[in-house]
């Protein structure tokens, strides 16, 4: 394979071509900022938090997607740099509820000394997104910050959608596409700001194409896609994270052997996730996998603890 | 894939209007026989499919979504990720007419809001530009089962024609024997004789520079595509929403054969065996001319092998930017791809694909008869040949200007009469461009003089704006627009045409944030995917400024 020389803050780096600009990053070990990129999702550069500076380039370029060329010279710590950061993801914070994002984002938005407040106020919450009409908005009084508030949705007994923490890194609809699940359940729609997920219509999503894999809810970083266990045990303040216990284990159901990860609280199972690095799944399950641990702990005939009666008004009800 | 399709059924007019585009999928007891791949291989007809429906019905009901969906192949989540993209379809009930009346910038200081409480049949609501100024204020109709149609109210308007708009107001539109009787296709015979390399050679020796905005080297653009493996198509931009212009519009009805003709030498030259028009939506009367051009030039034989389609937009400025417009004909979301790769490389349906403004085209019969040398003698060394200026505002005589590049700012407004009122602003180049003041007048107008001050020619919008205007109202609606027709895709100009309307519509009581205005513009300017998002905030920057704001 032929390889190319590029300079990355003034570092020498050789890489295979045909890699990106965030691979040669990470082969010198520079982290970059990402949120809409995954390894197993096609690139949609869409969030712009993973932006560098390439001399010659008259905007900078998203280093997720953009593939390295021989003789580039790149900063990934410019003011330049640091400065769009900063901004796209202070538009983000001050729009979107964030409390829920993944760590690393968390840290980088510290980093780059973050201050969502600058636009003002958040406005009132609003619960028409799904009815807007592209190309047309309310008046805007320019006192508040508009955000994406919508109301939660519940409509099922598996897990709940709550888009008022949507970034619309596109990654849920990636992977219940044909990048893993290939179902097209969900999609964006609307224009511009009131671009959001949906299914056709809006319907819910037992009435949808929906086969509740939770292959969205994996790729999902901020919460907006969460377990209705999960979802239900913060609502009434029983979730720990802390006392949570990880195992590892291969699920039981048919011969694939992906790789489980069950989530343990007050030794019952909260959630189960699968992971990104293992070659069979690259995190995605199917719906017994991900959903169907009910069996082994047969709910209800142990000693009650309020996590089991949270658990199981979620699995029961939708 | 094993795609899962609502239950919803449609009603009978609405499935024959379906089954006049796209076959049903055959299926023999409930198996689909004919491939797959080849319904899903039609995707492109997804957005004439929901345009018919909308055009028959008035909006595209679930049934008439899911049979679309059936046909095609497609996701109802995608479809209807697409259906909601755009302005001018609804999923949602409408009366049989609905009334779209201009409240942009040039309409909405004579009048046009008061429009919007006239009473009328159906539904009204607002729209930015109709591509109408110089004919101010407009409204377009939308007639479920009947003719769409513009209403201006203004006088008619003037074209001041060059060689490019010799034609207009002089040749009957809808006759080839007149077109042909007035030096029509002649470009294409010369053309054919000295074949397609010599074509592409004499637009390079023209220095013929892209008239849709980005003021790119047509000849090298050609050159790129024809030295790439066929199949390759091209594409004819005349989405012209770009606010203040309406130069594409004055072709297309009072010349559309010269439209035709330039398509097809330039097909020739770059050996695309596909062409398309995308014409926008609420260009009711240049679409119809355009296919009944089309239509007779064929019928003529004139287009040999090439095949010309006729594609309308449905109601979204940024399927002007070329890769949204590459995925709007596609049956996507009318989202633009991060470049590189170029459309030369991979275009439309990936492949290699020249695209040009309706102006630029038609700048080719000229070059092909009387060389590129000669064409290049005109205008500046920088700038050749002669270039379209879309006036309109506080002028004498709104128009259609055609002009020698080099020639000042202020000949333009002396030829369009001049300043109605005491002189504030023109707006230059566009809702993409910048305002400027009386200093610019002996400004030549051409590209390298535009960069030299910092601004652009833009699409040739000069709007004028005398003392008596609003102008905190007229920024206010710049800032609208972008934040109504970002596509929403990437977070700087989603939410960034957000915080920039916000910031002006405080500035009505208290004076404007200048620091955060300029934090925006420039992460926008840097970080945005597309052209939408790095000129959003320059005519906010530059009416701040000129003190406007
Ligand atoms: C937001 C946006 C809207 C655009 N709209 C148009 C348009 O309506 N018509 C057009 O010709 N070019 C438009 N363009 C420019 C096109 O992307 C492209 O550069 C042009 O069609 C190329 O043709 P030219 O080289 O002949 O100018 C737009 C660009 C952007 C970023
Ligand atoms: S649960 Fe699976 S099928 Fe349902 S929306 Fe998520 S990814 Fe798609
Ligand atoms: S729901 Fe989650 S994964 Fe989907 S677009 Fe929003 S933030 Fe991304
Ligand atoms: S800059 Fe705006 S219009 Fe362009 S891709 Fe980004 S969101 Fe869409
Ligand atoms: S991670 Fe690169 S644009 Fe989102």
């Amino acid at each position: 394979m032929t390889e190319v020389a590029l300079v990355i803050d003034g570092v020498d780096v050789v890489v295979n071509e045909g890699v990106t600009l965030l691979d040669a990053c990470r082969s010198i070990a520079k982290q970059q900022p990402t949120l809409c990129y995954l390894e197993t999702l096609a690139p949609v550069n869409v969030c712009r938090v993973c932006v560098v500076e390439v001399e010659g380039s008259r905007t900078l370029v998203p280093s997720c997607s953009r593939k390295v060329e021989g003789g580039m010279v790149v900063q990934t710590d410019s003011e330049r740099v640091r400065h769009s950061r900063r901004v796209v993801f202070e538009m983000l914070a001050s729009s979107v509820n964030l409390a829920l994002v993944d760590h690393p984002t968390r840290e980088w938005m510290e980093s780059y000394n973050v201050d969502p407040a600058r636009f003002g106020p958040p406005a009132a919450p609003t619960s028409d997104r799904d009815q807007r009409h592209a190309g047309h908005h309310g008046e805007v009084v320019g006192g508040a910050a508009e955000t994406v508030h919508q109301p939660i949705k519940v409509d099922n007994s598996l897990y709940v959608r709550d888009y008022s923490r949507c970034i619309l890194c596109y990654k849920c609809v990636e992977a219940c596409g044909d990048d893993a699940q290939n179902t097209f359940a969900i999609a964006v729609a609307g224009r511009g700001f009131d671009a959001r997920i949906s299914t056709e219509f809006d319907v819910t999503l037992p009435e949808g194409a929906c086969v509740f894999c939770g292959n969205c809810i994996g790729v999902c970083p901020t919460g907006a896609l969460m377990f209705r266990s999960e979802h239900e045990l913060r609502q009434a303040d029983l979730w720990e994270e802390d006392r949570q216990s990880v195992t590892r284990t291969v699920c039981s159901f048919c011969g694939v052997g992906c790789n489980l990860e069950l989530h343990v609280q007050d030794n019952r199972i909260v959630k189960v996730t699968s992971p990104q690095d293992h070659s069979v799944t690259e995190g995605h399950l199917c719906i017994k996998g991900r959903f169907g641990y009910e069996y082994v702990q047969e709910l209800g005939d142990l000693a009650s603890t309020p996590v089991d009666v949270v658990l199981r008004r979620a699995r029961s009800d939708s | 894939m094993d795609l899962r399709f609502m239950a919803d059924e449609p009603s009978a007019v609405e499935r024959a209007v379906i089954a006049r585009l796209i076959d049903p999928v055959e299926s023999r007891n409930g198996q689909v026989v004919r491939g797959g791949h080849a319904a899903r291989g039609h995707r492109h007809l997804l957005l004439p499919a929901l345009a018919a429906v909308q055009s028959e019905l008035g909006w595209v009901s679930r049934g008439a979504l899911n049979e679309i969906c059936r046909r095609l192949l497609v996701p109802p989540a995608e479809a209807y990720g697409v259906a909601s993209f755009y302005a001018l379809i609804s999923t949602d009930p409408r009366p049989a007419e609905v009334t779209h009346v201009c409240d942009d910038i040039a309409c909405r200081q004579v009048g046009g809001l008061d429009l919007l409480s006239q009473p009328s049949g159906g539904e009204v609501v607002t729209t930015p530009c109709l591509g109408q100024c110089d004919r101010r204020p407009a409204m377009f109709v939308q007639r479920a089962g009947g003719q769409d149609e513009v209403l201006v109210s203004g006088p008619p308007a003037t074209v001041h024609a060059g060689p490019l708009l010799r034609r207009v107001g002089k040749v009957d539109p809808s006759s080839l024997a007149d077109f042909r009787k007035q030096g029509g296709f002649e470009g294409l015979r010369r053309a054919q004789d000295i074949g397609a390399e010599a074509v592409v050679a004499e637009v390079k020796k023209a220095a013929l520079k892209g008239r849709g905005g980005a003021a790119f080297p047509t000849g090298v653009k050609w050159e790129a595509v024809a030295n790439e493996p066929a199949p390759r198509y091209l594409v004819c931009n005349a989405d012209e929403s770009e606010p203040g212009t309406f130069k594409d519009r004055v072709v297309m009805e009072g010349d559309p054969f010269a439209v035709i003709e330039a398509i097809t030498i330039a097909a020739f030259a770059t050996g695309c065996e596909k062409a398309y028009i995308y014409v926008r939506g609420e260009y009711p009367l240049a679409t119809s001319r355009i296919t009944a051009a089309m239509a007779a030039s064929r019928e003529a034989g004139l287009l040999g092998e090439l095949e010309i389609e006729v594609f309308r937009g449905q109601g979204a400025y940024i399927c002007g930017e070329e890769t949204a417009l590459f995925n709007s004909i596609e049956g996507f979301r009318g989202e633009p791809r991060q470049k590189p790769p170029f459309p030369a490389q991979a275009g439309l349906f990936g492949r290699p694909t020249v695209i040009n403004n309706v102006e630029t085209l038609i700048n080719i019969p000229e070059i092909v008869l009387g060389g590129g040398d000669a064409y290049a003698s005109v205008g500046t060394p920088d700038s050749t040949g002669t270039r379209l200026f879309c006036l309109s505002g506080d002028l004498a005589r709104p128009g259609t200007y055609e002009i020698e590049m080099g020639r000042t700012l202020g000949d333009l407004v002396e030829l369009a009469g001049g300043f109605a009122g005491e002189p504030k602003a023109i707006l230059l180049g566009g809702a993409a461009g910048f305002f400027v003041s009386s200093d610019y007048l002996s400004m030549p107008l051409t590209f390298e003089d535009a960069r030299a001050r910092g601004v652009t020619l833009g699409s040739g919008v000069v709007m004028a704006f005398n003392h008596d205007r609003d102008m905190h109202d007229i920024v206010r609606r710049v800032a609208r627009f972008f934040r109504d027709e970002s596509c929403g895709q990437c977070v700087p100009c989603r939410v960034g045409t957000v915080r920039i309307e916000e910031a002006v519509a405080r500035a009505r009581s208290a004076p404007i944030d200048r620091p955060l205005i300029a934090d925006l513009d420039r992460a926008m300017k840097d970080a945005s995917i597309c052209g939408l998002g790095h000129t959003a905030a320059s005519v906010v920057q530059s009416a701040m400024a000129m003190g406007l704001i």
